[in-house]
């Protein structure tokens, strides 16, 4: 009998234990699985060069895209702002899936509310839907502001938001001046990039439309969607006190995806204030830090005067100097002396791991602009990043990942694949072979099937615990990227040579 | 039961805390809710003569109010995410948007052996990843050539099912002509399931959409195996999805008393194991709300009839043994004594090391369409007891069947709301909430322990006996780990 209650075995040992290999060897007389020696075949052959060109020729079906839909990106913008629910007009489902989606990463509440339409608002559309739920949702919930968004089906049917939420508010359902921002995030355009951009411009535009902006030398700054925002975020704001500067940042979700335990659930904490999100518009400049998170909304910043800028995930060393430097320029606020000195510590870090890293060899995937932030990274520890990739990445992308390879030697046959899924990357790590896979944890696949090490630093991350806890941004959050890799390139390589009496003679005490 | 009086210190709080969290709602809403929130009550004389504990009277299965933050999802989950999702040699496309598929991409845990991407293709997102243009144009010549590259790059797939997600039914498209013309085509099975997310009121449309789906796309088909020899000992597993293993876990007591389990739907199942199951002699059905449908069907067609069982809590299983046995012959009702008395040493052990340690702790469950009834008993076995139970998308036969587990004075909730489910836990103050991953953290917030009972919270399996060992280790290590000792600052713990 494999179970005793002094070692209580579970899914991983029990299924090993020989009662069970034999009773899954009887189960697989009934399944009529393909003979072994085809599976073998078939096995080899999807990691040759034929079944590449095949996997590249595909034109209709996506294999285990790295992207979302838009909604997912608008629900987590806005719960970066003071007390704000998210309201995704719709079908429910979609709502259960964004707040799952969203908890499992950060291991947090994730509150989002739904119109739940039906088969019969698929006919009559959703007025109903809005008029009831919105009261539902602020009698319940007590928010300060309710951002609406859209399901597929809503924008399917053409339901029209604008004109839903007067409605709602001549019925009653929410005060007449009580904030209700809204955004069109149909999930068959972009990705959750995009629903990032279309839910922060819907906000803006509902506290800044028809305002007369004045100048007054603050700087809004918006993070974009990132899975690490607990960090990151909170190391911005380092940074910028540091500094000295006046700003607001635009969707701060770091405190809301990061309650504290002590016995009260906070279904809204910290955020943007909503007061700081209407004065924002008198700031002097906008700067985005994830381009592709942004471009509508720096459009509407501009409208109204701002200088504005956007970065691709200032990661590593010439990312953050970017970063301060545009925060500089912006402001007219010099660098202090300070953050140059964090500078000097990572490069000196660097330095002293140099040959560890010196013409390695990386996979790197996730959304454009973290793919672009690493592998700019990557270049600068002469690591040589092969094959980048980014589902929701366009051509536009792709030229400007070119123009970066072209900017260093260890760029020479690096390659961009935009509009690429997770597939296309198996095939790329099969015929052309890295050292390193970095993304998320759907990379775990790919680790297993082509034995690429995986490190982990793009959203989502279900299978390990915390790092968004940790900034991945500055030159502090660039110590943490270094170190990861490094720990991942260390503990390979011990696991390579820990065989006794057989590799072990490389098995150094110091490295 | 083990309960005693005082466990519950106040019998008036369930029914205080319905009347105040109804109080928050608009009197339109309030008036809906109402329905679905209540207190078991003594059974009738009838029903205690059939077993019964109490009387589960809720409104269920109807649509939930907009903006209350329903748990529920949608027909989608419930058909690829629950029945067809776990056919491990088939292709299943999400077919729409990129968006569900990719959050439902590997969350279910339905193990399978297999060589993924090669044979078996259940942890991956294949998606037709919908643009503008094709809900513009419609999507049909899209999944006739996604259907076509599946066929060249997956050639060991036995077959491709379509899940549709919600733009699907209402631009018209026409799966069902695309599947027939393909199934000529590729000469596999294809199936297309109208599972829009739109369609019912969560997951339960689904997975009746799903059943119905494998009746008539996947029974009956020409050119399917038919060289099978059947034995008088031939049954089917239906409902049970191989969570964390629990398929498993039950299979090796079902065959140790003699069965030949021929079939295993749907977890670690191949068509092969769905074309087969007509030729059964018996279908035992774990996951009853998911699955009933075709076991309807079977009895009605093949005459094969069908008996509800439960693995979880050595009582329920050893009941459920002689429950399955009394349907077949003297050896393996003899068998099912054998089984029962051979792990009787490991339940004694378990209870041994665990009941002193869970002996009178309450707990809250909510969950989906089985389990908010079917762990209860593996909870009474242990010493604790059910303070409260809900299901996301029950009917109410599940409620009816539930007053078979839970004593009068059990808080139910229906479809319950982030709102109610909060206040609920923050009155009772159980010490455990068994839920989904949406709920856990909130709860753990509150200092209160909490397992996922969807996923096994990543452990598992907890059917069976071999299963009910980690049941319960699991439920110790949530109430007692040192963690909810650590909620208060000391010089907070000193001012209160």
């Amino acid at each position: 009998m494999p179970q005793s209650v002094d070692k209580i075995l579970d899914h991983a040992p029990l299924f090993r234990e020989p009662e069970y290999k034999d009773m899954l060897a009887r189960k697989a007389e009934f399944e009529n699985m393909p003979p072994v020696e085809q599976v073998t075949q078939i096995a080899d052959w999807t990691k040759s060069w034929d079944y590449r060109e095949k996997n590249f020729a595909r034109e209709s079906l996506s294999v285990n895209p790295a992207k979302a839909c838009q909604p997912l990106g608008a629900v987590f913008v806005a719960s970066g702002f003071e007390r704000t629910m998210s309201f995704v007009h719709g079908s429910q489902g979609c709502v259960a899936y964004y707040r799952s989606h969203l908890s499992r990463h950060f291991k947090e509440p994730s509150s989002a509310v739904s119109s739940s339409m039906t088969e019969d608002a698929a006919v009559f559309g959703g007025l109903n839907n809005m008029v009831d739920g919105l009261a539902n949702t602020y009698n319940l919930y007590s928010p300060k502001m309710i951002a609406v968004s859209t399901t597929c089906m809503a924008e399917v049917i053409g339901d029209d938001l604008n004109a839903f939420i007067a409605t709602a508010k001549e019925k009653e359902s929410v005060p007449a001046d009580f904030d209700v921002p809204f955004a069109h995030t149909p999930a068959f355009v972009g990705s959750h990039v995009t629903g990032y951009d279309n839910m922060l411009k819907g906000i803006l535009d509902h506290f800044w439309k028809g305002k007369e902006a004045k100048a007054n030398g603050s700087l809004n700054i918006i993070p974009g969607f990132d899975g690490f925002a607990v960090g990151n975020n909170r190391e911005l704001k380092r940074i910028l006190d540091v500094m000295g500067v006046d700003y607001t940042i635009l969707s701060d979700v770091s405190d809301q995806f990061d309650t504290p335990s002590d016995g009260e659930f906070r279904m809204y904490d910290g955020g943007t204030p909503i007061e700081a999100t209407k004065n924002a518009v008198n700031a002097s400049a906008t700067l985005s830090l994830q381009e592709y998170c942004t471009p509508k909304t720096l459009d509407y910043a501009a409208s109204f005067g701002q200088k504005t800028k956007s970065l691709h995930y200032p990661i590593g060393v010439g990312g953050t100097d970017d970063l301060l430097s545009s925060i500089s320029e912006l402001t007219g606020k010099p660098v202090p002396e300070a953050l140059e000195l964090e500078r000097g510590r990572l490069v000196d870090a660097m330095a002293d791991s140099q040959s560890w890293l010196h013409g390695k060899t990386y996979a790197i995937y996730g959304d454009p602009d973290f793919v672009y932030g690493m592998a700019r990274f990557v270049l600068e520890t002469g690591g040589e990043p092969k094959h980048c990739l980014a589902t929701n990445g366009s051509k536009a992308w792709e030229a400007q990942m070119q123009e970066l390879f072209d900017s260093s030697p260890f760029g020479a046959g690096c390659k961009a694949w935009g509009g690429r899924d997770l597939w296309h990357m198996r095939s790329l790590l099969a015929t052309e072979e890295v050292d390193l896979l970095i993304g998320n944890s759907y990379g775990k696949y790919l680790e297993r099937d082509t034995k690429t090490p995986l490190i982990r630093l793009m959203f989502p991350i279900f299978d390990r615990h915390h790092h968004h806890r940790f900034p991945v941004w500055g030159y502090q959050g660039g110590l943490r990227v270094l170190v990861t890799i490094l720990d991942k390139i260390f503990d390979c390589l011990d696991q390579d040579t820990m065989d006794p009496g057989v590799t072990d003679y490389s098995f150094d005490l110091t490295r | 039961m083990s309960l005693d009086e005082g466990t519950i210190n106040d019998p008036t709080l369930p029914e205080r805390l319905i009347a105040e969290v109804l109080e928050a709602y608009p009197d339109k809403s309030r008036k809906r809710r109402q329905k679905h929130l209540s207190v078991s009550t003594t059974p009738d004389a009838e029903e205690k003569a059939d077993g019964a504990l109490s009387e589960c009277d809720v409104k269920s299965n109807v649509k939930s109010i907009p903006g209350v933050m329903t748990i529920r999802g949608c027909a989608y989950a419930g058909s690829k995410g629950v029945v067809w999702g776990p056919i491990k040699d088939m292709v299943h496309i999400s077919h729409g948007p990129v968006g569900c598929g990719q959050y439902s991409w590997s969350q279910r845990r339905n193990y399978y052996i297999g060589n993924t991407g090669v044979d078996s293709f259940v942890t991956m997102q294949f998606t037709s990843d919908f643009q503008e243009r094709d809900i513009v144009f419609g999507g049909d010549k899209k999944l006739e050539k996604i259907i076509d590259e599946i066929d060249e790059l997956f050639p060991l797939a036995k077959g491709i099912s379509i899940q549709s997600e919600c733009p699907i039914g209402l631009i018209g498209d026409d799966i069902e002509a695309v599947s027939r013309k393909k199934k000529k085509e590729t000469g596999k099975t294809i199936v297309p399931v109208r599972c829009e997310g739109f369609r019912g009121v969560s997951q339960s449309l689904g997975h009746h959409i799903a059943n119905d789906a494998i009746r008539d796309w996947v029974f009956n088909q020409e050119g399917a195996e038919d060289k099978f020899e059947t034995t008088a000992y031939d049954v089917n597993v239906i409902g049970d999805y191989n969570i964390g293993g629990d398929a498993w876990s039950s299979r090796i007591l079902l065959e140790e008393i003699g069965l030949r389990v021929v079939g295993n739907w749907s977890g670690d199942a191949t068509l092969a194991e769905m074309e087969r199951a007509p030729k059964a002699k018996l279908n035992l059905i774990h996951c009853y709300r998911s699955m009933n449908y075709i076991c309807r069907y079977m009895e009605e067609k093949y005459n094969i009839p069908w008996v509800e069982y439960n693995f979880f809590g050595p009582s329920q299983i050893a009941a459920s043994l002689r429950k399955i046995a009394a349907l077949f012959d003297e050896t393996i009702q003899a068998n099912a004594e054998r089984v029962i008395a051979k792990y009787q040493p490991l339940v004694d052990a378990i209870l041994a090391k665990y009941k002193p340690r869970l002996e009178g702790k309450t707990v809250m469950l909510y969950v989906g369409g089985l389990r908010p009834r079917h762990v209860v008993n593996a909870y009474d076995d242990l010493g604790m007891v059910i303070t409260g139970t809900g299901y996301e998308f029950a009917h109410s036969d599940d409620y009816q069947r539930t007053g078979h587990y839970v004593r009068e004075g059990t808080l139910i909730y229906d479809d319950v709301t982030g709102y109610e489910l909060e206040r609920f836990i923050e009155g009772m103050r159980p010490d455990l909430v068994g839920s989904g991953i949406k709920e856990k953290y909130p709860v753990q917030k509150m200092g209160i322990p909490f397992r996922q009972m969807h996923s096994w919270d990543y452990s598992g399996p907890y059917h069976g006996y071999d299963g009910f060992a980690i049941f319960a280790r699991d439920m110790d290590l949530a109430i007692n780990n040192p963690v909810w000792g650590l909620f208060k600052a000391p010089w907070k713990k000193e001012a209160a």
